[in-house]
């Protein structure tokens, strides 16, 4: 059962999303170079965090896959990486916003973050159609798979080669007066990362749970109206179990 | 990097958190949508049933209640 | 497995002698990016990270090339299911498609650098040899085991061709980056300097780590 557990999962992820931008915009302390703008550090942020750690765990998960041929752990990555790509667009454009705000430009080399989130979106946008081109339901979950398997592996070492090369040309610090993170911003983004990483996994159990009803239905007008009632099934890029 | 007066930096932290927001509701109307088509084909499926039930044995007065009522 | 390998890799090899359709089609492709750039650059000469860049991207898209075409005569003539029914260990297949690749990527730069050497690069390439030598091993190893694997997933798609470029190059970006990172100090004006280490590092690792991955999940590609 998918959807057990998701109503006390989707309280928690209110309070702590909420309190954490209550944190952001009533308590967290102003940065002294970027002023307002650097409250957008803690959305950006933590959704790049969550959404690496989502492409790595799908990563995992398709392991699993590979290694018991459940197409539950199929299912499971496939939610994964939507979920994780979604996040990766708002990466993309909550970066470009911050890019304009700090230093006028929509798009800026200099940043780790957002470069290496553009190399894997562009790596990931290929999931689907991949997915879609292969016929045979089996063997789309397998190819699926392999190639979780390598983008997960890919999206740390692609963003630990893209900081260093940037590190080299352009040294990223957090300063206000002191440097560094101060430890009350350090708690406002801990609690906006908590709150991000939440809602991934509401909205994760929330698909999975939606998915499965979708098939328990499928499943149910087979039995009732007989095989060959079926609505005709189209190429599809999504699992089924 | 100057910080921006507050007045010119609002509309774009503004606009970040927006578009976080905007993704999230994105979806909940994509997932609503899904539940919609979810409720409408299990509204059929239990008429079909229902159907079914009826003319296998008829109704007499109750014995072949749906679970659901209307 | 080394019989195998070497029975697959002496295959594909005489396969290429006979008729001759990647390693000329990938080299010619070099020279004429090499003119296509440039024209594009509007530019007599390149130095530096621009030289770097160049040599880089031209490269990459050579090979690209040769990826397409890695496992066309397989799918074609049944040579998959021939290979299943053999009782070999199926890594076999990929380190030989790896190795095969590699020695047409090595075929290719032996024409191409001359030529990139000649045509548009500024300062003389003497002293970079030995640097440019080392990098180019390790970053060719790092395309072979991405391509092939890549060029494994594509095959049995229906928009194959499309698919590879869309994965492969995404996907070889630390490569790149690492190898013109390498690279720019070599293509100097003042003369070549020195050959930056981490960069070279950073290959060998992504070589390794890919390469481990490779042998792990290849198998799974073959299952029918």
């Amino acid at each position: 059962m998918y959807g057990k557990g998701l109503r006390p999962l989707a309280i928690t992820t209110a309070l702590v999303l909420t309190g954490a931008f209550a944190l952001v915009f009533f308590w967290a302390p102003n940065d002294a170079d970027q002023g307002l703008i650097q409250k957008i550090f803690y959305v950006h942020v933590p959704m790049g965090i969550v959404a690496l750690g989502g492409f790595v765990a799908a990563g995992i998960m398709a392991v699993q896959h590979l290694r018991t041929g459940d197409a539950r752990w199929d299912l499971r990555s496939y939610v994964a990486i939507h979920l994780s790509i979604v996040l990766a667009v708002g990466v993309l454009i909550t970066g470009m916003i911050w890019a304009k705000a700090s230093w006028g430009a929509w798009w800026v080399w200099e940043e780790p973050m957002l470069v290496s989130f553009l190399v894997v979106f562009l790596l990931y946008a290929t999931y689907q159609p991949l997915r879609f081109s292969i016929e045979d339901r089996e063997r789309q979950a397998r190819y699926a798979s392999v190639f979780a398997v390598l983008a997960g592996a890919f999206v740390p070492i692609n963003f630990a080669a893209i900081r260093m090369a940037e590190a080299y040309i352009h040294p990223r610090t957090f300063a206000t007066t002191g440097g560094g993170l101060p430890g009350d911003m350090l708690i406002t983004f801990l609690v906006a990362l908590a709150g991000m990483t939440l809602l991934f996994a509401t909205l994760w159990k929330y698909e999975l749970a939606s998915k499965h009803a979708t098939f328990q239905v499928r499943a149910l007008r087979r039995r009732l109206l007989g095989e060959d009632e079926l609505a005709p099934v189209r190429r599809s890029a999504a699992p089924t179990l | 990097m100057p910080a921006l007066p507050l007045d010119e930096a609002g509309p774009y932290v503004a606009a970040a958190y927006l578009v976080f927001l905007g993704l999230v509701l994105v979806y909940v109307a994509i997932m609503a949508a899904k539940l919609g088509r979810l409720e409408r084909e299990l509204t059929e499926l239990n008429a079909l049933a229902r159907e079914r039930a009826d003319t296998a044995a008829p109704v007499t007065g109750g014995t072949e209640e749906p679970i659901l009522h209307e | 497995m080394r019989h195998a390998v070497g029975a697959l890799l002496r295959k594909d090899l005489a396969l290429e002698l006979r008729t001759r359709e990647s390693i000329p089609a990938m080299a010619l492709f070099s020279l004429t990016t090499f003119v296509i750039f440039h024209f594009g650059l509007d530019r007599r000469s390149v130095e530096g990270d621009l030289a770097s860049g160049v040599l880089w991207v031209t490269l990459l898209f050579a090979a690209i090339l040769g990826v397409n075409r890695l496992f066309v005569a397989e799918a074609e003539q049944g040579g998959f299911d021939g290979f299943l029914l053999a009782p070999v260990d199926r890594t076999a297949l990929f380190v030989a498609k790896a190795l095969a690749l590699l020695a047409f990527l090595l075929c290719v730069e032996v024409v191409a650098v001359p030529a990139f050497a000649v045509l548009l690069l500024g300062p003389a390439p003497g002293p970079a040899l030995p640097g440019l030598v080392a990098v180019l091993l390790l970053a060719d190893v790092g395309i072979c085991v991405i391509g092939t694997l890549v060029a494994a997933i594509a095959i049995r798609t229906r928009a194959r061709d499309l698919i590879v470029p869309l994965l492969a190059l995404p996907l070889l970006v630390p490569v790149v980056l690492a190898a013109a990172q390498a690279t720019a100090p070599l293509f100097a004006q003042g003369g070549a300097e020195a050959l930056p280490l981490r960069w070279i590092a950073t290959l060998a690792l992504y070589d390794g780590i890919f390469g481990a991955i490779a042998f792990a999940v290849f198998d799974f590609l073959l299952e029918d």
